[in-house]
């Protein structure tokens, strides 16, 4: 366990999880020189500025034609580079599917997509931006691996461990500045969950955004007395399947936490391995079937339901059901 | 033997393994296949500097790629002839456990297959990628594609063509087979084109129109011409004029042919029509 208990967790500053990937793709290319960068016009909001500058004769302006970027990226493999092709979640995934499908996960090619800007907190831009069924999609992708860091010292050693994954990755983060808790310098290890706290009344399987929001839970429910085990789950696919089994078998039920779509997400994920293994009561905090809409992004994680006080609840009620079945 | 002859004869004989393998599979695309032969038999045996064996990386060597994944028989046809697996290997196409899939896959370990296509308008991409590899590892090879006039119905041709431009990729060469024949019917019918030769110009390419595209002498003669234009500042275009079924008088000019399996006695007849010049594949 990273912490002993919530009250160990703070923060001392707020920053984006996009810089985290800015900052670690301009260290790449100081110790990859086969690191190649794509973009569809969104530089800046990816933070590529110093990578851009540093080695513009390895970074490609794809322009405003995400196929386009995709598959360009499949072809620059077969040159021995790794490409990392960069945009919004929304134009990442949805818009290039087939072309994620074919010319990369079929074709086993190890581009590295690095979506920027996903869930509600994008804000104010509205539903048409923020997707909330990438990692569903992505997590139906043969082939592929999916990853959704938490802060920005996540976001960053997750960005540095993509070359040494095999194959392709889906590589999360956001837009909004958020705290930044988990302490620089640990390693990336792709595919392990990482426990936080430990606790014994329920499982908390967070995801992203909401792992600081299951922080202020836990931080509340220690004060009353209960016990939250956390654990971030930042690699969605493959799942660490036995840190969820062995987790619930201590706790006895369990919450799921994403900024995404209850359908297919990281809720789904933990549910199926769950029910075959070690069915208990689960309680998943998702955006419940719905598309977003403008607004601030705590308005919105407030609105939509998956905010620390949805957390607590959840926690309280999957708790009681577990009770019941005793 | 001058390259000409050589050519004269792996034609028929590639014609003859493309109509029986997707009759053998009583599935596949014949029309496109056939369409095609003369053009990519005349690029794999005389234009193409390769290495000999197949590396996925195809560094310091000409590459291909195929985006218009449906005439698979085609290439894979000319990919046995030329060495790159068995040739017996042709009797297991679009048969379960296969390395021959119904559309060309790298899932499967075939040598001389470098992306999968199937799903239309990728491969312009993915060889504009594999083209600024190139320039970025300083090789001076060339990349090749070829592509259905069909699917230059989908958008993504239109974003890689402007792409290509932009970069100045001048070490791509793309064929764009002009058969004006696609599933529906004809293509100024299902989804006019127009004058593809002066859109890709437009779009920044240097652009070499032929009618004859079932002709090896004219292949041999515009593929040279090609490569003189390579590498300089804009990607090549080759807009080809053929016809689909090209050898088999009941199929040419026919959409119906596009994917459609000759039954038994359509095969003896097209057969007949294509002399058995360097063996069949064995069944």
């Amino acid at each position: 366990m990273l912490f002993q208990s919530f009250g160990d967790i703070g923060f001392t500053e707020k920053k984006d999880t996009r810089s985290g990937f800015g900052d670690a793709v301009y260290e790449l290319g100081k110790t990859h020189p086969e690191v190649v960068v794509l973009t569809a016009d969104l530089a800046g909001s990816l933070k590529l500025g110093p990578f851009i500058k540093a080695y513009s004769n390895r970074f490609i302006e794809a322009g405003i034609a995400e196929a386009n970027m995709i598959g360009m990226a499949a072809g620059l493999c077969i040159g021995g580079k790794i490409p990392i092709a960069t945009t919004f979640a929304n134009f990442a995934t949805g818009r290039v599917y087939d072309q994620i499908r074919q010319s990369v996960a079929y074709s086993n090619k190890p581009v590295k997509i690095c979506a920027s800007h996903a869930g509600l907190t994008l804000g104010e831009d509205g539903a048409t931006h923020q997707i909330l069924e990438d990692i569903a999609m992505m997590r139906a992708m043969p082939n592929m691996t999916v990853i959704c860091p938490c802060d920005y010292e996540q976001t960053k050693a997750a960005t540095l461990a993509l070359p040494a994954i095999n194959g392709p990755v889906y590589l999360r983060f956001g837009r909004p500045k958020v705290p930044v808790f988990i302490p620089s310098g640990i390693r990336f290890m792709p595919g392990k969950a990482q426990a936080l706290v430990p606790g014994d009344a329920v499982s908390i399987f967070a995801s992203g955004h909401l792992v600081w929001k299951a922080v202020e839970a836990g931080k509340i429910l220690e004060q009353q007395g209960i016990h939250a085990e956390l654990i971030n789950i930042h690699t969605i696919k493959p799942l660490d399947r036995q840190a969820v089994i062995d987790s619930v078998a201590r706790t006895g039920c369990a919450v799921t936490a994403e900024e995404h779509e209850i359908n297919g997400g990281l809720g789904d994920a933990i549910a199926a391995v769950l029910a075959r293994h070690q069915p208990v009561p689960v309680e998943m905090i998702a955006v419940h079937d719905t598309f977003g809409e403008s607004g601030k992004p705590n308005e919105l994680m407030t609105k939509y339901h998956i905010d620390t006080p949805d957390i607590v609840l959840a926690v309280k009620n999957v708790i009681k059901r577990k009770m019941k079945r005793n | 033997m001058t390259d000409i002859e050589k050519l004269k004869q792996l034609v028929p004989q590639i014609k003859r393994d493309i109509l029986r393998m997707v009759h053998g599979a009583a599935s596949g695309h014949p029309g496109g296949s056939l369409g095609c032969t003369e053009f990519m038999t005349t690029l794999y045996f005389n234009i193409m500097n390769t290495k000999s064996g197949f590396d996925m990386a195809g560094k310091e060597e000409d590459i291909f790629f195929l985006s218009n994944g449906h005439i698979a028989p085609l290439w894979y046809s000319v990919l046995a002839r030329k060495g790159f697996f068995p040739l017996k290997e042709l009797s297991t196409f679009r048969r379960l456990n296969t390395r021959l899939q119904g559309h060309p896959t790298t899932a499967e370990g075939l040598p001389g297959i470098r992306i999968a296509s199937g799903s239309l308008g990728q491969g312009l991409s993915v060889a504009l990628g594999a083209a600024l590899a190139k320039k970025m590892n300083d090789d001076h090879h060339l990349v090749f594609s070829l592509h259905g006039d069909g699917e230059c119905e989908e958008g993504q041709i239109w974003e890689a063509a402007m792409a290509a431009a932009h970069y100045k990729a001048d070490n791509l060469i793309s064929t764009f087979d002009r058969n004006g024949l696609q599933i529906d019917g004809s293509t100024e019918e299902v989804f006019g084109l127009g004058d593809l030769s002066a859109k890709l110009r437009a779009f920044g390419w240097l652009v070499i129109e032929t009618e004859k595209g079932n002709d090896v002498l004219e292949m041999l003669h515009v593929l040279h011409e090609a490569k003189q234009k390579a590498f300089h500042e804009k990607p090549v275009a080759i807009v080809m004029h053929t016809m689909m079924g090209a050898g088999v008088d009941f199929m040419e000019n026919k959409h119906h042919w596009h994917g459609v399996a000759p039954d038994d006695e359509e095969l003896a007849l097209a057969l007949h029509q294509l002399t058995e010049t360097l063996g069949d594949y064995p069944v």
